[in-house]
Order: structure tokens, then C-alpha cells, then sequence
């Protein structure tokens, strides 16, 4: 049997074990999830004993349809997106065989939920000038400083957080990076409400917060590369999504047509034009998962979550014109609430009014979209980066505002 | 249906696209192309023998009539690499012209195909009458039984490849149905008159009838589904050209965009021009799955949807990626000299040709029962 005959074979076996002993619609999710992450099936290509089986990243895909098929809960990866998502790979490429042992598998099973401390006040986009500083007190690290727009924080056990450590190293190298308690003392969570009335996010302030040094990431210095890693992971989170055709924002378009259209032939057009971009944009993510799968990842894998927000900006606009003044109504009204992860605003069907409202975010979080056409521009085409004024100064030099 | 399709390309259309881009390379040059677009016949008689000796001509037609028996979808790696260099050869005609006499049916094909997919005939439709209207309804032209078969009298408008071609494929009234004919170059009473083309590397025509001589195709719901197939095929492929001319724009623009220097930086760092690159990336990769999609569904019910999404969605991006080329050149991008207005008027013709981007997205709407 060559190698990848027999990786198959093994995720196969696995699966079919998986599917028998533990039958998804009389098992509950959270058993469930704890036996497919003792089955190697939570991310098929970390190690065996980290919820993995050591194949190829490859086999992710076969493990997604096959769990689809068989009706298993697979919202845990949304609903802890920044832990199963995101915090899982950083865990494999930089964590330590014990941190993969005492996180992972509450990550995976949703015991512990998880969040990213990385924006600050003063550093958005430019994420690497961030000023929350660590320092260092024997086998622990004291943390002061603030994290703004966290995803979560408020329901959850860990947070993924980089730091500074060295002020006169230019900005880039003097960044740690830890996975914090998030129920330590000196950590404070205060919910911000966004533009709908809900909190998502929250911010976090850290007052003399206390890290063993055992929750470190990789080096000391090396909070950059680490940061990298869950960038890219985020990115990949959040424009992969394949869903079903005409689902989510287009089906709610398509709705309104057919029930507040006039029947104008130039509004159907767009609406026409609105639904071929959209299953263009969903072929092109077909196609980026099969390029992946078969381990030759093109372009077609870096333009999701640009495209996808801008889209997703157009079409809850296009739905809410359509509505006529029903478009300046509210169904939910506004009442400021903290979210829980089950009925996030990003996991409920919302009212296209409020859609439209939560679709701003899109081509902000995660990246802005002037970033990631800075990104699609210098990763993928190559073209050459802009002058930078603050690259080699000591951080603690760099004009701040 | 839509799941089940994938979309990279197979070893052999791996091998093919390089073998027609040497092809191309080597029997043709931007050059050329640009001399023969002061021309109102521009055929790039070289480039169309290399493609007759490789047997593309007829690739997708049957091995009996000497075709290659290969799919749609090996025929799109061939218009993929074509349009990447605007090559001058009426292969879109000619392969619609095939597609229509092979779906009608007829007896008569297999005395006629055997030229035209060797190449040695050059095919098209002439099936419009005006710069709107839809060509599946009964046209104004119109024919009539004669002793040695059909009489057909009328004028067809923007005939692709009609400089070139010796074998029509026309649309007419007969008994007040739908019908196609084929009528040949030399045919009394066939006029063909030369138009100066946007896009002079797909040169156009009006050809007149006065009596001509006719052989009947099919009539009725036949021609009509025979013609509908036709053009349908011809969108897929066209689809697959504008793919292969949006990203020779990319690629010439983001080349440009490193190399020019303004200000002491290259100009590809300024972010209005990476931005504008970026967007393009995007733009010409939806096209690419959409027109990959279009050439591989086989269920009627998904090509339905899959053919005016492939055309409307390609054109935009083509537009798009051929109109920010020339303005990221500047200037020179501006000049005759430069390559740029060559993919700028093939972007803009295959926009119009076979049903403008707004008809096929008020098709779309109508299968999606909007
Ligand atoms: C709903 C939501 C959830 C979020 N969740 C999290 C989370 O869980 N954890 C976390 O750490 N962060 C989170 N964020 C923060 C998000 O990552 C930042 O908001 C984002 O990176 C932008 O930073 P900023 O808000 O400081 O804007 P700025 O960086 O100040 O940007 C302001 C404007 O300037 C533009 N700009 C900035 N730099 C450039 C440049 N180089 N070129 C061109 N334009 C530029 C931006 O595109 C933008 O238009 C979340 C944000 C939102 C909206």
C-alpha cells in the first residue's frame, strides 16, 4: 500500500469506529466531540494523542463530509472558533507536547471556550506595535496593558495573547506570546456593544495579571511568528466557509424578492448579478478546498475573505432596499446584551435589517479588506510593500496616534 | 449536480494547454496579431495550420466525422490559451457552426463535418438580423421550397468569422417555424460584405441571400434546440477565452507594476495600484471556477444555470481586468504599440457577442425562477 493508501485507509478505519460505537443522533455533541478527539478525527493531521492521526492535512475534508453525512454536531468548530479554529494551530506548530495535552481536547469538546487578545487601542492593523507589556518575575510573567474588540472574552476559560517584552527592540521582535487565564486575578472583562446592540466582543484589561511561564508560546521574542500563524489560520476560518448554494445572505435576498418585489425587471437583474457572484465566489472556495485537499493550494485559497465581505456587504444592502420602508424598521429593536456563544449574532439567522447592520463588520474583523488587498497584493502577486517608517526603529521610538 | 463537480484540470489538459501554448508561441506573435488587426479579415492562417495538424479543429466533435471525441471541457484548455494571446483564428465559429449541424441531427452532417473539424472549411452561425433580439425566435429571413431544396432570401448581421468562413449555419422562416439551413460561401446569390470590428482579431460580416441556395438542417423545436445548443457551447468556451485573456491582463499588469518606478518606488507599492491588482485576483479567479464549472456539468438543469453565470460573471471580470490593465500601464498602455487594446476590444465584443451580460442575467433570474 503506498503512503497516502494507507493514511486513507487509517482515517477510514477510524471513522467508520467513530460513526459505529458513538451513533450522532443518540449520542450527545459533547460525548461525541470528547470520542472523535480519542479517535485522531478533531484535526486529522496532528499528532495521535493531540486529536489527531498524523495524516495529511488533506484528509480534513474527507473527515468534514463524512461527519456531515452522518449528521454529527460539527457547530462546535463555530462556536469556538478562536480555540478550534485558530488556537489549535498555533498549539501544534509552536505549543509543547504537555500544552497540546492539557488544551486541546476541553478545546475541541467546548469545555473551555477561547478568545484572541491581540487588538489594542493603539494597534489594529498594525497589530505588531501593540503596547500591553509582560514582564518577567521569576517563573511567571506580570502582565499590564488593554486589549480591545476580544470576540468572546467574556465566556472564556483562555485567550490567545501576545505581548511586549522588550520596548527597544524594534516592533516585530520584541512580542512574546501566552495563553492566559482569563479567570486570573488582574484580568477584567467589560463587554463593548456594537452597532446592533449586541457584545460580541469585550475589552480586557490586564492589572498586575500573573502567567506561569509554562503558558508561554514558543520564545520569548518570538510572539510575532506565533501571531502569524494564528493570522493565518483566522483568515482561512473565516473565508472557507463552504455553504450549500443560495444559503445565508443571497437566500435571504432571494426571499425578499419574492415577497416584497415590484417586479422591477433592473431590480431583478442585480439581484441576478448579486446570486452569480456569490456562487461564483462558492465554486471558488469548492475549488480552493479540492486544490487543498490535493495538497496544491493556489491563489483561489487567499481571496474568500476579501471577496466574502464584500459581497456579504452588497447583498444585506441590495435586502434591505428591496424591503421599501419596511427597510427602516427593526424587528429585534435594540437592547443592549452580552451574546453566548450558542446564539451569537454570527450564528443566528438575523432579520435583513440587522444582517445588514452586523455586515459592516466583515471587512473589519479579521483583517480589514485594505489589508487583505495589501495581502492578496504582496503574498500572492508579489508586488512590492510600501516604505515603512517604523520597521528597524526601537519600538519605543515609533510616532504612536 | 453542483457538489459533485471538481475542477482541476487532469494530466492530459495539464499537457495540452502547454502543448497549444508552444503551438502558439511558436506560429504566432503579438505582433502579428496586432498587424492583422488593421485588417477587416484578420485570420492567422499560421496559427489555425498548427491547430489542424494538432486536430483541435474538431475536438469535441465525433471520431467518425474525424473529429477528437474529447469533452467540452479539453476543448476550454484550448480556448483558455488561445485568449490568453487574442490569437486570430475563427475556432469559436467554427466550433458553434459544428456544434449545431452535429446537435440537429441531420443526415447531411456527416457529409459536412468532416471539413469543417479538420479545419479545412471554416464554419459559423449566421443566425442574427439586428444588434438586438433574440435569435431563437423565428427570424425574417426566410426560405422556401425549391426543386433542388430550399431557396433562402434575407440578411444576417454580425456573422462572426464571416470574411473567412464557407459554411453558414442560418437561421429562417420556413412555413412560419423556426429552421436552419447551411448555405455555402460560393452559392449564388450569397453576398458577404465585411465590417470593421471592434475586435478586429474576430473579424465580422453581413452576409445577404437573394435566393440562395439552402439545404434544410432541421425545423422546429429541433432547430431550436440544436441552435440553443450551439450557442450555448459557444458561451462556455467564450467563457473560457475571457478566462485565459483576464488573467494575461493580471499577469501583464502586475509585471508592469513591479518594473515601472515613480516617486523612487515601483508603482505596484502605491496602494491604489496593488488594491486595484488585488481585486482583479479576485475577479479572475470566480471566473476561472465559473467557466471550469460550465464546461464540466453535464446535467441540463445545472448547464442552464452554469451558461449565463459563466457568461455574465466572465465578461464582468474580463472587462474589468482588461480596462484596469490599461490604466495601470498609463500612457503607454494607451498606444497601438502596446498589447493592452487588444484584450481591451476582445473584452468588450465577448461582453456583447451571444446574448449581452444583462440577457443572460435576466436568464439566470428566469431559471432561478426569480
Ligand atoms: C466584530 C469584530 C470582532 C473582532 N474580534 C476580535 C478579536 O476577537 N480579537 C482581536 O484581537 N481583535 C478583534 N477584532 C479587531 C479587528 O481585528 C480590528 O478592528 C482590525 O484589525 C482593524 O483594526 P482597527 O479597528 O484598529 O482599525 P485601524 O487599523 O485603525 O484601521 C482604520 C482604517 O484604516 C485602514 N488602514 C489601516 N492600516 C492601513 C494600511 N496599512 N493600508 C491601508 N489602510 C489601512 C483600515 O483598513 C481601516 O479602514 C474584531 C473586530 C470586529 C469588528
Amino acid at each position: 500500500m503506498t503512503g497516502v493508501n494507507a493514511e486513507q485507509a487509517k482515517v477510514t478505519e477510524a471513522m467508520d469506529r467513530l460513526l459505529a460505537d458513538f451513533p450522532p443522533d443518540s449520542v450527545p455533541p459533547k460525548e461525541f466531540w470528547g470520542a472523535q478527539f480519542d479517535a485522531g478525527l478533531a484535526w486529522v493531521d496532528f499528532e495521535e494523542g493531540d486529536g489527531g492521526l498524523a495524516v495529511s492535512p488533506s484528509f480534513r475534508a474527507y473527515v468534514s463530509r463524512r461527519l456531515r453525512e452522518a449528521g454529527a454536531p460539527t457547530w462546535n468548530r463555530s462556536a469556538n472558533i478562536i480555540g478550534i479554529g485558530m488556537g489549535s494551530g498555533v498549539l501544534a506548530a509552536h505549543g509543547t507536547p504537555e500544552q497540546r495535552q492539557r488544551w486541546l481536547r476541553p478545546m475541541f469538546t467546548m469545555d473551555e471556550i477561547w478568545c484572541q487578545l491581540f487588538s489594542e487601542p493603539g494597534a489594529g492593523s498594525d497589530v505588531a506595535a501593540l503596547s500591553t507589556r509582560a514582564v518577567r518575575d521569576g517563573d511567571e510573567w506580570v502582565v499590564n496593558g488593554q486589549k480591545v474588540w476580544t470576540t468572546l472574552a467574556h465566556l472564556a476559560s483562555w485567550g490567545l495573547l501576545v505581548t511586549r517584552t522588550d520596548p527597544d527592540l524594534p516592533k516585530h521582535r520584541g512580542l512574546t506570546y501566552f495563553v492566559v487565564d482569563m479567570h486570573a486575578d488582574g484580568v477584567e472583562c467589560r463587554p463593548l456593544y456594537q452597532i446592533t446592540g449586541e457584545a460580541e466582543f469585550n475589552e480586557v484589561f490586564f492589572d498586575d495579571a500573573r502567567i506561569p511561564d509554562g503558558n508561554r508560546i514558543d520564545e520569548v521574542g518570538a510572539g510575532w511568528r506565533v501571531s502569524m500563524t494564528t493570522l493565518m489560520n483566522e483568515r482561512v476560518a473565516i473565508g472557507g466557509n463552504t455553504v450549500p448554494r443560495g444559503h445565508g445572505s443571497i437566500g435571504q435576498a432571494v426571499e425578499a424578492w419574492k415577497t416584497h418585489g415590484d417586479g422591477n425587471p433592473a431590480t431583478r437583474r442585480e439581484l441576478a448579478r448579486l446570486w452569480g457572484e456569490v456562487e461564483a465566489m462558492r465554486l471558488t472556495t469548492l475549488r480552493a478546498v479540492e486544490n487543498m485537499e490535493a495538497g496544491t493550494p493556489g491563489p483561489e485559497g487567499s481571496t474568500g475573505k476579501l471577496a466574502w465581505a464584500d459581497l456579504n456587504k452588497e447583498v444585506t444592502a441590495f435586502t434591505v432596499d428591496l424591503m421599501g420602508l419596511g427597510g427602516t424598521t427593526i424587528p429585534e429593536g435594540y437592547t443592549l446584551e452580552a451574546t453566548s456563544y450558542e446564539t451569537r449574532e454570527t450564528e443566528r439567522v438575523l432579520s435583513p435589517q440587522r444582517a445588514f447592520l452586523r455586515a459592516r463588520a466583515n471587512s473589519i474583523e479579521g483583517g480589514t479588506s485594505e489589508i487583505m488587498r495589501n495581502i492578496l497584493g504582496e503574498r500572492v502577486l508579489g508586488l512590492p510593500g510600501e516604505p515603512r517608517v517604523d520597521k528597524d526603529l526601537p519600538w519605543k521610538e515609533v510616532p504612536r496616534g | 449536480m453542483a457538489e459533485s463537480i471538481t475542477f482541476a484540470p487532469t494530466d492530459e489538459q495539464v499537457l495540452l494547454a502547454s502543448t497549444i501554448r508552444e503551438l502558439v508561441d511558436a506560429s504566432t506573435s503579438m505582433d502579428r496579431t496586432r498587424e492583422l488587426s488593421l485588417t477587416v479579415d484578420a485570420f492567422d492562417t499560421e496559427a489555425w495550420e498548427g491547430l489542424k495538424q494538432m486536430g483541435v479543429v474538431g475536438l469535441t466533435m465525433p471520431y467518425e466525422v474525424g473529429g477528437g471525441g474529447a469533452s467540452l471541457d479539453d476543448l476550454g484548455v484550448v480556448f483558455e490559451e488561445l485568449g490568453r494571446r487574442v490569437v486570430a483564428v475563427p475556432l469559436l465559429s467554427t466550433t458553434m457552426a459544428m456544434t449545431a449541424i452535429h446537435a440537429s441531427g441531420s443526415a447531411a452532417a456527416a457529409d459536412l463535418l468532416p471539413a469543417l473539424a479538420s479545419g479545412d472549411a471554416i464554419g459559423t452561425l449566421a443566425v442574427h438580423e439586428g444588434p438586438h433580439g433574440d435569435p431563437l425566435q423565428v427570424p425574417n429571413t426566410t426560405a422556401i421550397e425549391v426543386d433542388s431544396g430550399h431557396a433562402l432570401s434575407g440578411a444576417k448581421r454580425f456573422v462572426t468569422a464571416g470574411p473567412l468562413a464557407s459554411t453558414f449555419v442560418v437561421s429562417a422562416s420556413l412555413d412560419g417555424e423556426l429552421a436552419l439551413f447551411i448555405v455555402h460561401v460560393d452559392a449564388e446569390g450569397v453576398d458577404v460584405q465585411a465590417v470593421s470590428a471592434l475586435d478586429a482579431t474576430r473579424p465580422l460580416a453581413t452576409v445577404t441571400f437573394d435566393g440562395a441556395e439552402a439545404s434544410l438542417l432541421a425545423v422546429g423545436d429541433e432547430a431550436r434546440e440544436a441552435l440553443s445548443t450551439a450557442l450555448d457551447i459557444g458561451v462556455l468556451a467564450m467563457a473560457r477565452e475571457q478566462v485565459g485573456g483576464a488573467s494575461a491582463c493580471l499577469d501583464m499588469a502586475v509585471e508592469y507594476a513591479k518594473s515601472r518606478f515613480q516617486f523612487g518606488r515601483a508603482i505596484g507599492s502605491f496602494q491604489a495600484v496593488k488594491h486595484m491588482c488585488a481585486d482583479m485576483l479576485v475577479a479572475v479567479e470566480h471566473a476561472r471556477s465559473v467557466a471550469v464549472y460550465g464546461c464540466r456539468v453535464e446535467d441540463p438543469a445545472e448547464r442552464d444555470i452554469a451558461v449565463p453565470l459563466a457568461k455574465s460573471v466572465c465578461s464582468a471580470a474580463y472587462l474589468q481586468a482588461a480596462g484596469d490593465n490599461i490604466q495601470i500601464h498609463g500612457g503607454i498602455g494607451f498606444t497601438w504599440e502596446h498589447d493592452a487594446h487588444l484584450y481591451f476590444k476582445r473584452a468588450k465584443s465577448t461582453s456583447l457577442l451571444l446574448g449581452s451580460v444583462d440577457a443572460h442575467r435576466d436568464r439566470l433570474a428566469d431559471v432561478l425562477e426569480l
